[in-house]
């Protein structure tokens, strides 16, 4: 045969899971009326919003950010949050547990930690905006509860995940039909792990709050973890205060979200020290899996993202 | 003519890791009930590296806990793929679970799709998206009728390559003569379904034999471990590039009065571009296209891949495509190659695996989901329903969850469907009920 076969681009990894975050994004947009994306500033949820930009370029993003905050976020990852929200030139729509504690709709946790806290408000804000599709920059190989749940997945009027209910999902089509009170919840990233997240931050540049990369932090240490001394994480008697050089593989609520140490001040860095690490991101940092096996499993089932 | 598609082509820039020149591989992995296919599953991952500590840690600890793990007080691997707390109290898998390791060859997508209940529909959400399926096989029981339902499956659903793992080879001593004559059951079964792309791996899932290295232990086997051949397989993309320009119109981007910032105004005015996830073959600037409805054809003279402008692009990237004419472009329009879009359809008939509990009759008013259109449809007719064991059409009033029905379809609208056997995105649909809005059917074109 004398025919010559048109070489197809070759993509890499990173392409291909680009491409499908795409096409996720592109199909919410088109098949749903008011979608919305949760936006903490955390590095997935940055990820997500980049892609959106890519999607639909040389338009601008078609829909508007949500953030609830726990009222325990780190401050500089809420300036970053306001900050890119006006930099991409879309709204941004924040609810506060704290308002719900202050007037008696909450109360708050034995332990502190305010993450289980976030459903109610994450809830009636997609109620108040209605919402009919709501994206999270969530990933499967975070969680063993993550890794069964749906790109699209279907929420009821209250929020929850029924894991024995789901929808199959079959070659790209994706089914995002429902009925008057439900939404569906998008994951265009579900198939990215943290080091494809870190290697496509350091490709496109992506800019990321700064405790993302190596800075000298007064910590103490508390089940294995660095913790940051802050308003609504003090130490107690007995935890040692010290500088020490740290960065935050994951952003959360303070009160329970740890630091690692580490001396990656660029995402190239940061790159060769997921590729190195033995931990996962939440086994390392967040205090609130470890509650329980089943701990993520839970709070999906009653209607967390 | 057998094309040989070097998996690896692009070489590596000085200094570039390993890992992200890999391409990614999409594979499903199923088994009968006790085939070790958890172990086979948590061995993969364990001995490719990818379980970090923590995870290691908890398995170590419940395995601790359950007596498990044997004398040596070893690990039981099944653990690492145990699923949800709905599960283990209920002592099933509900279903199918997604798992990411990588090599310096590739990084793999595992679509792990539980063996016993409602194994169909299990297996039909795996293989629709692997380029591969590891189908576990017991040495000692060699085909059983499940071995067998599960090929047919595979085999009418295409997955590019079938690599089965004839498992537990220490409990028949490593006897060549055993395993050659399961590959010879195993070579005449996927004669008989057309199953052209067969790989058979023995491996001893428990101390991890052949798996990511091969064997002493079987002097007599010299094919490849079963990564090895993970590794080297060509993925489904690779072959469907080479196909006919399909793509799909999700949405047409027009960016006036809603330019993204900092962009100038005055050089995007007239930019309109078709966007959509390219399906199969490659799309080049200056390419003559027809369109779908109306099939008009005109000239490409813009792409654009994630923001970039490139000259050429090819399945499965997202692009955004401009023509030079104006034609009606919106969702559910599909592009292809001038004068390759098959004639519009509005009577299908397909083979449908049916996967909702409520029971599908002919009659029923649904949608059919096609690309990125969709229309109302009505199942006219049964033909029959596949008995998987004989392969035979018997007859059939209604379609059940697990069924795989031969069908007609009578739709609102035409559309310019393909034989699933000729291209794996535009000979697919999905069944969905307008009223719920379930996913009752998976269906492919006859």
């Amino acid at each position: 045969m004398t025919d010559t076969l048109t070489a197809p681009p070759s993509l890499t990894l990173i392409d291909q899971l680009e491409s499908e975050s795409i096409h996720i994004i592109r199909e919410v947009v088109a098949e749903f009326e008011r979608p919305v994306l949760l936006f903490s500033g955390g590095k997935d949820s940055v990820v997500v919003l980049h892609l959106a930009a890519k999607a639909f370029w040389p338009a601008r993003i078609p829909f508007s950010l949500l953030h609830v905050d726990t009222g325990h976020n780190f401050p500089e990852v809420l300036d970053f949050r306001d900050a890119t929200a006006e930099r991409f030139g879309i709204p941004l729509a924040v609810a506060r547990v704290q308002d719900y504690i202050d007037d008696g709709r909450l109360s708050e946790r034995a332990d502190g930690t305010r993450n289980p806290l976030q459903t109610v408000p994450l809830l009636d804000a997609i109620e108040a905006g209605r919402h009919d599709a709501v994206f999270g920059g969530a990933r499967r190989d975070e969680d063993k509860a993550r890794a069964k749940e749906r790109i699209l997945s279907l929420r009821d009027g209250f929020g929850q995940w029924d894991p024995r209910n789901q929808r199959p999902e079959l070659w790209s089509l994706y089914n995002g039909r429902h009925t008057p009170g439900q939404h569906v919840r998008a994951f265009p990233i579900s198939n990215w792990t943290e080091l494809d997240i870190w290697r496509y931050i350091e490709r496109e540049q992506i800019e990321l709050p700064p405790l993302y990369y190596a800075h000298e932090r007064d910590v103490f240490a508390r089940d294995g973890m660095w913790r940051a001394i802050g308003p609504v994480s003090p130490a107690d008697r007995g935890e040692t205060v010290e500088k020490r050089l740290v960065r935050y593989r994951t952003v959360g609520d303070m009160s329970c979200t740890g630091a690692v140490e580490s001396d990656a001040r660029d995402a190239a860095a940061v790159v060769r020290e997921v590729a190195a690490s033995t931990l996962s991101e939440r086994g390392a940092t967040r205090a609130d899996d470890r509650i329980s096996e089943a701990a993520m499993e839970d709070r999906k089932r009653q209607g967390y993202f | 003519m057998t094309l040989q598609l070097d998996d690896d082509t692009r070489a590596a820039a000085p200094g570039e890791r390993a890992t992200t020149r890999g391409t990614l591989f999409r594979f499903a992995t199923a088994g009968s009930v006790d085939d070790g296919k958890s172990t086979l599953v948590g061995r993969l991952l364990h001995d490719s590296k990818a379980i970090l500590a923590d995870h290691l840690d908890a398995v170590e600890r419940t395995s601790r806990e359950r007596g498990f793990g044997g004398e040596a007080g070893g690990l039981d691997l099944a653990l690492l793929t145990d699923g949800l707390r709905a599960e283990r109290e209920q002592g099933i898998t509900i279903d199918v679970a997604y798992r990411y390791f990588a090599t310096d060859a590739r990084s793999f997508i595992l679509a792990d799709c539980p063996g016993h209940v409602q194994y169909t529909r299990n297996m039909v959400t795996g293989a629709t998206t692997a380029d591969a399926v590891v189908l576990l096989v017991d040495a000692r029981n060699g085909v059983l009728e499940q071995t067998r339902r599960h090929l047919a499956v595979i085999s009418l659903l295409r997955v590019p390559h079938v690599i089965v793992a004839i498992n537990k080879i220490d409990l028949i001593g490593f006897d060549a003569d055993r395993v050659r004559e399961v590959t010879e059951e195993l070579v005449a079964v996927t004669g008989e379904l057309g199953i052209r792309d067969l790989h058979v791996v023995p491996v001893c899932a428990v101390d991890g034999d052949n798996v990511a290295e091969r064997s002493p232990r079987t002097p007599w086997y010299h094919g490849p471990a079963l990564l090895e051949l993970l590794e080297s397989l060509p993925t489904g993309d690779q072959v469907e590039a080479l196909a006919e320009l399909r793509l799909p119109v999700q949405l047409v981007l027009r960016p006036q009065g809603a330019l993204a910032p900092g962009l100038d105004a005055a050089e995007y005015r007239d930019y309109r571009s078709a966007a959509g996830r390219i399906a199969s073959g490659t799309v080049a600037v200056g390419d003559r296209v027809s369109v779908h409805p109306g099939g008009a054809t005109s000239v490409v003279t813009r792409i654009d891949v994630a923001g970039r402008s490139v000259e050429v692009a090819a399945a499965p990237q997202s692009a955004a495509v401009s023509l030079a004419d104006d034609l009606d472009l919106a969702r559910g329009a599909l592009i292809g190659t001038a004068g390759t879009l098959p004639e519009p359809q509005s009577t299908l008939t397909a083979e449908v695996f049916w996967l909702d509990a409520s029971r599908g009759l002919p009659g029923a008013r649904l949608l059919l989901k096609w690309g990125t259109a969709t229309v109302q449809a009505r199942l006219t007719a049964i033909a029959g329903r596949r008995d998987l064991t004989t392969l035979q059409v018997v007859p059939a009033d209604a379609l059940e969850v697990n069924d795989i029905g031969h069908v007609t379809l009578q739709l609102a609208e035409a559309l310019p469907v393909e034989p699933y056997a000729v291209n794996r995105h535009t000979g697919a649909f999905l069944l969905i009920d307008p009223q719920s809005g379930a996913t009752l059917a998976a269906g492919i074109v006859s």
